[in-house]
């Protein structure tokens, strides 16, 4: 604020005062510097991910630590394979969890901030801020009667009450993206619709539930990912046979024998369709992120 | 009264059911949660009366839960210091417009994508505490790169272990906070830096009168994001050290133990506690959220 205050009474050409010659050489050092340490935090960034590569492929008898950093002698997919058998009953069980809890919760999330945020009733701000609260809670702190109340509820260990639980603690984070991509809806478009006679819900499903597409995009990849890699939920609520992938991953990683090979091609495996929903709509999956700072 | 009823009542009934959702599965539980951590229910079945604060009182005299809360206190720390280190380092390199910003971007972002329980697999391998000949993942690295006196015991350490911990999740989160930064440089208008070299300031100038305060908010919501994902630590411990690792203890994996055992009273109170810890840092930022949207 001072600073452009200040603009006004300085005069202009009082930023001259480096000879050009030497300014040009500083700047392309420091450019170049620049790209080399983005440099140097790509390779340190992708580390983890050559070991794993690397490591999905070594056979038993490439184990030695001495190799550790090494490529493999040879190529083998054994590892693959033996990960595979293993995860693939629960990777099944992941996508019929993950699909409609990402839908559900996206259509409740929609409702909500359309109210919360253009067709407001007394109060409506203090119920947003009572969600929100919901959104950063530690789990544990609910974890005891919750495993009762699913009970007493009658909910199926595994794929239905994980569907549950995602969907009801999705509410706040997805009731804040909406709200705040319907925040920038013209209200004239609201009020012309009003003044049509169009009642709430007629607004709701002709004008807003149209321009919605992005918001929808950005929910659905949030709850996707984050339903996908949950773990603390899944331990709680499902078991070997019948959780998700985490479970059975996590099952594989932790056994007595260390099956180094089997353990990293699990997690490749496992992280396949995270990864590339983020590859394929990387822009609306950082959306997504950006929308959980709370402030869009 | 009918007028008002019928203006506020149908958006108040779309809300309806998230509202009582939230209502039960938060605020209904974390009551049902706190009931029971007054109780003396030590063992699945029977016990269940009222004990007072008995329950809080022995866990902070338990040396173990002490500790576990020492190491929730260095580990959060180390991640929320690490995470806006290499967040805002990320996003300064980038934010003046670098040739493949968007091919970095995707580096530094892509392990947000990625479960903690699918990187726990390679971090445990890279964080394996051999050394010398045995030595695997890291401290083999160092040895091979000619920086062996780097190599050591990683999470096995009784003091510092916990901040091996942190380092994969830095390397987890580091991205989104980059994202977060990105973000609040690209929406400092030009003009204001603009203004202020015309007035001559210099690139630290700019940076500690312009840039700096207009970043704060994202500062503040980086901090709050990081710091209470980083009070929940569960997954990437079970994952590298599983739950009964002593020097990797936290609450959330002392609330797990206790859980398995069938200690619901303690594993309730344990709940308790962390909710009071992560409501410490939420409430007041939810409070001046809250604020801010009344004025505007």
């Amino acid at each position: 604020m001072s600073a452009s205050t200040l603009t006004a009474a300085i005069p202009a050409e009082t930023h001259h005062d480096r000879p050009p010659a030497t300014g040009r050489g500083r700047r392309a050092l420091v450019r170049s510097l620049r790209y080399a340490l983005l440099l140097a935090f790509v390779v340190i960034v992708l580390t983890p991910a050559y070991v794993l590569i690397v490591t999905s492929f070594k056979g038993l008898g490439d184990a030695s630590p001495s190799r550790a950093w090494d490529l493999p002698q040879s190529w083998e997919t054994a590892g693959w394979s033996r990960a595979w058998t293993t995860l693939s009953p629960a990777l099944g069980r992941t996508f019929a969890m993950v699909i409609p809890a990402a839908l559900i919760s996206a259509l409740l999330g929609s409702m909500n901030g359309f109210v919360l945020s253009r067709w407001r009733f007394p109060g409506a701000d203090i119920v947003f801020t009572l969600m929100l609260f919901g959104m950063f809670i530690p789990y544990q702190a609910v974890m005891i009667p919750l495993v009762q109340l699913m009970q007493d509820l009658g909910v199926p260990s595994g794929v239905p009450s994980l569907i549950v639980l995602h969907v009801v603690y999705g509410i706040p984070i997805t009731t804040l993206i909406f709200r705040n991509y319907y925040a920038g809806v013209p209200q004239e478009l609201i009020e012309a619709a009003r003044v049509d006679g169009a009642g709430m819900l007629r607004t709701y499903a002709s004008i807003m539930l149209p321009l919605s597409a992005p918001a929808f995009v950005v929910v659905i990849i949030w709850q996707f990912t984050s339903a996908w890699n949950d773990y603390l939920f899944a331990l709680f609520f499902s078991n070997s046979r019948n959780g998700p992938v985490t479970i059975a991953l996590n099952f594989l990683a932790s056994g007595q024998l260390q099956d180094y090979s089997a353990s990293m091609a699990g997690a490749l495996i496992a992280s396949l369709p995270t990864l590339v929903v983020y590859v394929i709509l990387g822009r609306w999956f950082v959306g997504g992120l950006m929308a959980g700072s709370v402030k869009g | 009264m009918n007028r008002g009823w019928r203006s506020w009542g149908p958006p108040v009934l779309l809300v309806l059911p998230s509202m009582i959702l939230i209502g039960v599965f938060v605020y209904g539980l974390i009551g049902v949660n706190i009931n029971t951590s007054l109780t003396d229910q030590h063992h699945r079945l029977g016990g269940g009366s009222f004990v007072g604060l008995e329950n809080y009182r022995t866990l902070f005299h338990d040396d173990t839960f002490v500790y576990s809360l020492r190491n929730l206190g260095i580990y959060t720390v180390t991640f929320v210091c690490g995470t806006l280190f290499f967040g805002f380092l990320w996003a300064w390199l980038l934010e003046k417009g670098v040739r493949g910003e968007g091919g970095f971007r995707a580096v530094y972002l892509f392990p947000m994508a990625v479960s903690f329980i699918a990187s726990g697999v390679v971090w445990r391998w890279l964080l394996n505490s051999a050394e010398g000949d045995r030595a695997g993942g890291l401290n083999r690295l160092f040895e091979n790169v000619g920086l062996g006196f780097l190599a050591n015991p990683w999470w096995t350490n009784e003091t510092w272990g916990i901040v091996a911990i942190a380092i994969p999740a830095i390397w987890q989160l580091s991205g989104y906070v980059m994202a977060l930064f990105l973000a609040g440089f690209r929406g400092i208008p030009d003009e204001l830096r603009e203004a202020a070299r015309v007035d001559g300031a210099s690139e630290w100038q700019l940076y500690r009168h312009v840039l700096f305060p207009q970043l704060s908010p994202v500062a503040l919501s980086a901090i709050v994001i990081a710091g209470h994902m980083s009070l929940k630590v569960f997954d990437l411990i079970m994952a590298i050290a599983g739950p009964t690792n002593y020097t990797t203890q936290v609450p959330a994996t002392q609330m797990w133990t206790k859980f398995t055992s069938g200690d619901y009273a303690t594993s309730a109170a344990i709940g308790t506690i962390l909710l009071c810890i992560v409501a410490l840092l939420i409430v007041p930022y939810l409070v001046y959220t809250y604020r801010q949207e009344r004025r505007s």
